[in-house]
């Protein structure tokens, strides 16, 4: 048995690591990830506490404030009335999620944020159906047919498309793309869901693209080799092979430009119009969730109305929608992952 | 015999023995023994018969950009045998085999020259449809690379894509056979093919390989990614193998050629095929210096 002077000194004390900075480096780290987790978790708070308002007629705070100050002045009926109104129902949510009116702020007024909704829902499907197959179609060429200096410059081009600012792809859609809708459909409106659905799926298209290409790319050559050596076509290849074997990065790629779809706003904004509309008719116009809160937000309603408290509901509704979407993207990557890998 | 030649006596003659019994039994033309030197660059290629030439190179060169990774080459390579490809690392050993089936296709810098003929016909001629090609030469790989896919699936797909519309289940069950894995897996035909282990993998993709029926099955370093069991299964299998198909196999394990093969091609640095004939003569009296210094061990 050895000594302990032959003991090696491993102990942080026996080196010259100096302990503080470690320590340090982890605080300010830590830090910066807090900042976000604490900003997202304020989010949640406004938004909630605005859509309670918009539900119960009072916010939280509100409620809280109000009953305070009424024992605080000493007058419990004034804390009752608070109590009263911040209990009360303004809205209901049956009302906000299944009526077929929106109109919070001209009478009559309605609440069923339907129309909203279905105005979102077009903008999304018919985006979705130009950016899916051209998006996915994209990446195959780009990760399968492409030579690596065509590669060279188209991936970085896609990729200046999805920097351009969305506003001015509202401009686009409507001094380019309604122009020409109107001259195959005459009578189409300045605003229609067409326009906006076009401009929303090419802005995503990249998004897509992208995406599944990093996906594909990231397929092992010795899939593609085994195909290959049997005798199969790069078309065989790219169907059989690299997109089920990517299908988790190209599925999760489908989700996020949905999201993406459905909390654009600028050039729907522009292109879709103010008018909510529960149509299939994709020349009318419409008027998606986030057109409506642009809508309210530059308008003159004052702070406390309904129509203010609309805002926060609406955007509560969009929050879940994009973060359910998010989710289900976590989830097919991770489930995909698991039966590919 | 060299003192460093370290291939035990036993296997050996097991290995004569069985190179000698499919010759006699399937009246293989044996080589020319007078040597037919074609130049001064490939000074020890025994050329074979025309009637069993599968594959011949004439004059095949392999450039990766500005790099020469094969030297002019000269070989005709016999149907229905094993021809092993030895050779030290980057000899240029898997850069032939790839040129059978037209893999090189994939590498953008690959440049071929000279011509690689299978069945007569030059694969790099204009008019050939590599797609076509890969149809009737089949390859394995160095690391077993089943598809995400059912075991089934995997099977069928040379098939499907063939447009075969007979019986599916046979012929999967056949190349299951054929691969010594359908006992293994005949009741998870519909597990994914990735559940297997390294070596049923490997057979898999042997299976994957056999079931459209190729003539010639290219193999480069099937066994290098798996154990010795599993190696050992894969060698009997090659053995099997050669009863019909022309097997070429790329590997760096001389043991295992002088196990497996009927003939043996040396490749040495520089993409110089050295030397090439019966695989016995070639690890018991190499005509080239360089090719006895390899094989006894003593570079590479």
């Amino acid at each position: 048995m050895s000594g302990s002077s032959d003991v090696a000194d491993l102990t942080r004390a026996g080196s010259d690591i100096p302990a503080g900075r470690n320590l340090a480096v982890r605080g300010v780290f830590f830090a910066c990830a807090l900042l976000t987790v604490l900003t997202t978790f304020g989010i949640v708070v406004v938004l909630f506490d605005g859509a309670l308002g918009f539900f119960r007629e009072e916010t939280l705070f509100g409620l809280l404030s109000g009953v305070l100050g009424g024992v605080l002045a000493g007058s419990p009926a004034e804390a009752w009335a608070a109590l009263r109104t911040g209990l009360g129902t303004q809205v209901t949510v049956r009302e906000f999620l299944f009526g077929v009116e929106w109109s919070p702020i001209i009478r009559p007024r309605s609440y069923g944020v339907l129309p909203l909704l279905w105005g979102t829902m077009l903008i999304v499907v018919g985006s979705a159906l130009i950016a899916i197959p051209v998006g996915t179609a994209t990446a195959i060429y780009l990760s399968e047919y492409a030579d690596r200096r065509v590669r060279k410059v188209v991936k970085p081009t896609l990729e200046v498309l999805a920097g351009v600012p969305t506003i001015v792809y509202g401009f686009f859609a409507l001094s380019f793309i309604t122009p020409i809708i109107q001259r195959f459909f005459p009578g189409t409106g300045t605003f229609n869901v067409a326009a906006g659905a076009i401009v929303v799926g090419v802005m995503i298209i990249p998004m897509v693209s992208s995406l599944s290409e990093d996906a594909m790319s990231a397929v092992p050559d010795e899939l593609r080799n085994a195909a290959y050596g049997l005798g199969a076509t790069k078309f065989e290849v790219s169907t059989d092979v690299v997109v089920p074997a990517s299908l988790s990065g190209v599925m999760a790629s489908y989700i996020l430009a949905i999201s993406r779809a459905i909390g654009e706003t600028m050039a729907v904004t522009l292109a879709v119009g103010m008018q909510p509309n529960i149509t299939l008719n994709p020349l009318e116009q419409a008027q998606t969730m986030t057109a409506y809160m642009v809508q309210i937000g530059i308008s003159d309603v004052s702070v406390g109305s309904i129509g203010y408290q609309s805002l926060f509901a609406v955007g509560l509704l969009l929050f879940v929608m994009t973060l359910g979407m998010n989710l289900l993207s976590l989830w097919i990557k991770g489930r995909y992952q698991e039966a590919y890998r | 015999m060299s003192d460093s030649y370290t291939v035990g006596d036993e296997r050996e003659n097991e290995q004569d023995g069985a190179a000698a019994d499919r010759a006699d039994g399937r009246n293989v033309s044996t080589p020319d023994p007078v040597d037919e030197t074609t130049g001064e660059t490939t000074p020890s290629i025994q050329h074979i018969a025309d009637a069993d030439t599968v594959i011949e190179a004439a004059d095949l060169t392999v450039h990766y950009g500005d790099v020469e990774a094969l030297k002019p080459v000269n070989v005709r390579l016999p149907a229905q045998e094993v021809t092993a490809i030895i050779g030290p690392s980057g000899c240029g050993k898997s850069t032939f085999l790839r040129c059978i089936n037209r893999m090189n296709d994939m590498v953008d810098a690959a440049r071929v020259g000279g011509e690689l003929r299978f069945r007569g016909k030059n694969v790099y001629d204009e008019d050939v449809d590599p797609v076509a090609l890969r149809r009737k030469i089949g390859m394995v790989f160095q690391k077993p690379n089943p598809f995400p896919k059912s075991i089934y699936d995997n099977v069928a797909y040379g098939l499907e894509i063939q447009g075969y519309d007979g019986d599916m289940d046979a012929r999967v069950e056949e190349a299951l056979r054929g691969a010594a894995l359908w006992d293994e897996v005949k009741d998870q035909l519909d597990e994914s093919g990735l559940d297997l282990s390294g070596g049923q993998q490997q057979r898999l993709c042997i299976a994957r390989a056999i079931a459209p029926d190729p003539e010639v099955i290219l193999m480069d370093e099937p066994a290098s990614a798996l154990d010795p069991v599993a190696t050992a299964k894969v060698e009997d299998l090659i053995d099997e193998l050669a009863e019909e198909y022309t097997v070429v196999i790329v590997t760096h394990n001389m043991q295992q050629a002088a196990r497996i093969s009927d003939k043996t091609a040396v490749f040495l640095t520089g993409g110089q095929l050295v030397e090439f004939g019966e695989t016995n003569r070639i690890f018991e009296n190499p005509e080239n210096q360089r090719v006895e210094d390899y094989i006894t061990g003593k570079f590479g």
